[in-house]
């Protein structure tokens, strides 16, 4: 089980220099376990500071950050339990890659939990297979891998040490369509296997609406809404107006609206606006 | 964290210090650090000093920070001041000591040159854009063109090099979290183990420096850059009245310091 409680956070960057600047102020978020949330907002919304947060690598100016009901900024020891239990992959991870092979790369995370050799090569083949990579690329360098590759090595580094909750600040940035696609079915997959809590950070409305079970929506760092996708793409014009994009098919149903053709729920998925549309059709006739 | 460091870093701002043209602000610097030199007595640090606390204020720096440029160099001034507590000949502090006053008084007085020599310099950075600065030094070093001294290049390399300290800081910052992120620990071990935990991000900093230099090699390519032949500028540097008052304050301090060497002080 892994629990996030997050309150009253605020962070401060540079305090008391010229270049002070409030990254977020009071943030409270309580994700229950097993959950997958999409983090959304508008570059320099502070979504990226807060993920930080998550498993102690920033330190709150302000506020708590408690994973199982436990402080994880209370001690060190607090700390680096919070990192093998929060995996955060960073925004265009492939960059950190450094190992001679990616089997090796992979297995950098293992080593420092100090497992045993078997555990380890276990999780690295688990791992692998999870995002992808087959096992005749162990032996090869990182580096020569095509884009989408490296990155899906880069998140089997993660996946490997097992977190409860996995964070992952923009996975598909950069990508080509069926490589988003792919990165999405993994975590997706990764979800399903392990019953681990995942928060995805993007700005593409459409892929989080499609996956997430609840959208929190971060604007000049404060939370602006937070819910489910229903919910918050109930308010597509204010989603707008702070500089978010909707949902394609949001966006075509408040088109409809606009001429006179009222969908009365929320539509954030093809799906449900071709049914909503059918209906509609029907009532018509 | 390392986004902390000042050494270097150019603080915004609108003072008379800051609207001065670079090339008076390096020869000021020049000129400080020759004086700073020459002092040899209490009194003679006593000018050097005014003269640093006044230009400190009148470019309002903020005495933390100008503290806190001291900080990485903490380490040299504590060794120098030993040193010269202990090697110094003279009269002992007290009866069978290695201390003797001598030693103090140059300790003092050498950890305080340390110090002034910082503090002058990084006066210069603090309130001169990294642009600013290169320009002035390329147009300061335009005679020696003549004897083909590759001065546009040297200045342009060193723009660079100003250019993408932040950045590399910034690079070194995220692959550093995302290392911690995956378990990876610099801060405990013994020296060996702690300077291979380094790898992991030397090795990723370096890749991105190659693919960085290529990238902008590629940017100034596509944007026909071939050296300093027939380049002109957008800001043109002009001296003005308050660059030449700058500059004579700055001989007078001079002189003063030469004539206080003179009779001894």
């Amino acid at each position: 089980m892994s629990e996030i409680r997050v309150s009253g956070l605020t962070h401060i960057y540079s305090a008391d220099t010229p270049f002070e600047k409030i990254a977020i102020e009071d943030v409270n978020i309580t994700v229950p376990h097993g959950q997958l949330v999409g983090l959304i907002g508008h570059t320099g919304s502070g979504k990226s500071t807060f993920i930080q947060h998550l498993n102690g690598l920033l330190k709150p100016s302000q506020g708590t950050v408690e994973i199982d009901g436990s402080d994880i900024n209370a001690s060190k020891i607090a700390t680096k339990e919070a990192r093998s239990k929060v995996g955060l992959v960073f925004q265009y991870p492939e960059y950190q890659l450094f190992e001679e092979t990616v089997y090796n790369d992979i297995a950098f995370g293992p080593k420092n939990m100090k497992l045993s050799d078997e555990e380890i090569d276990e999780r690295v083949k688990e791992a692998a297979e999870l995002v992808g990579v087959s096992e005749t690329l162990f032996e090869n360098s990182p580096l020569e891998l095509s884009g989408g590759q490296k990155r899906r090595v880069a998140i089997a580094g993660v996946i490997a040490m097992r977190p409860g909750v996995l964070i992952l600040d923009e996975p598909t940035a950069g990508l080509d369509p069926s490589g988003c696609e792919q990165i999405l079915k993994t975590i997706v997959d990764y979800r399903n296997r392990t019953g681990s809590t995942v928060i995805i950070v993007s700005h593409s409305m459409d892929d989080v609406a499609r996956l997430a079970d609840r959208l929190i929506v971060f604007n000049k760092g404060h939370v602006r809404f937070d819910g489910t996708p229903e919910e918050v793409f109930s308010n597509p014009e204010e989603l707008k107006e702070i500089g978010l994009n909707v949902p394609v098919p949001t966006e075509i149903a408040m088109a409809l609206k606009k001429r006179g053709v009222v969908i009365p729920r929320a539509i954030y998925t093809t799906e449900q606006l071709l049914s909503a549309l059918l209906e509609l059709g029907k009532e018509g006739e | 964290m390392l986004r902390d460091i000042t050494l270097g870093q150019y603080f915004p701002g609108d003072t008379v210090v800051h609207r001065l043209d670079p090339r008076t602000k390096l020869l000021l610097v020049i000129i400080y650090i020759v004086a700073l030199f020459s002092a040899t007595g209490w009194p003679s640090y006593g000018l050097v000093i005014a003269v640093t606390v006044f230009s400190l204020a009148i470019s309002k720096i903020k005495p933390k920070s100008a503290f806190k440029g001291l900080k990485p160099l903490i380490f040299i001034i504590i060794l120098t001041a030993l040193l010269n507590i202990f090697y110094t000949q003279g009269t002992p502090v007290a009866e069978g000591w290695p201390i003797t006053w001598e030693g103090i008084e140059k300790a003092v007085m050498m950890s305080l040159r340390i110090i002034l020599l910082i503090m002058g310099t990084f006066m210069l950075t603090y309130t001169t854009s990294p642009i600013a600065l290169t320009d002035g030094m390329e147009l300061l070093l335009n005679p020696l063109k003549k004897i083909k001294v590759p001065v546009h290049e040297m200045s342009m390399m060193m723009s660079m090099a100003l250019r993408f300290i932040p950045t590399l800081i910034e690079e070194t910052d995220k692959i550093m979290s995302a290392q911690k992120a995956r378990g990876a620990d610099f801060e405990t071990g013994s020296l060996l183990q702690r300077a291979k935990a380094l790898l992991p991000i030397l090795v990723p900093l370096f890749v991105s420096s190659f693919r960085r230099a290529d990238e902008l090699a590629v940017a100034m390519e596509s944007r026909c850059y071939h050296g300093g032949e027939g380049r002109t500028r957008m800001k043109q540097l002009k001296l003005m009245g308050r660059d030449w008052i700058a500059l004579l304050l700055g001989a007078l301090f001079l002189a003063a310091i030469y004539v206080m060497k003179h009779f001894g002080l």
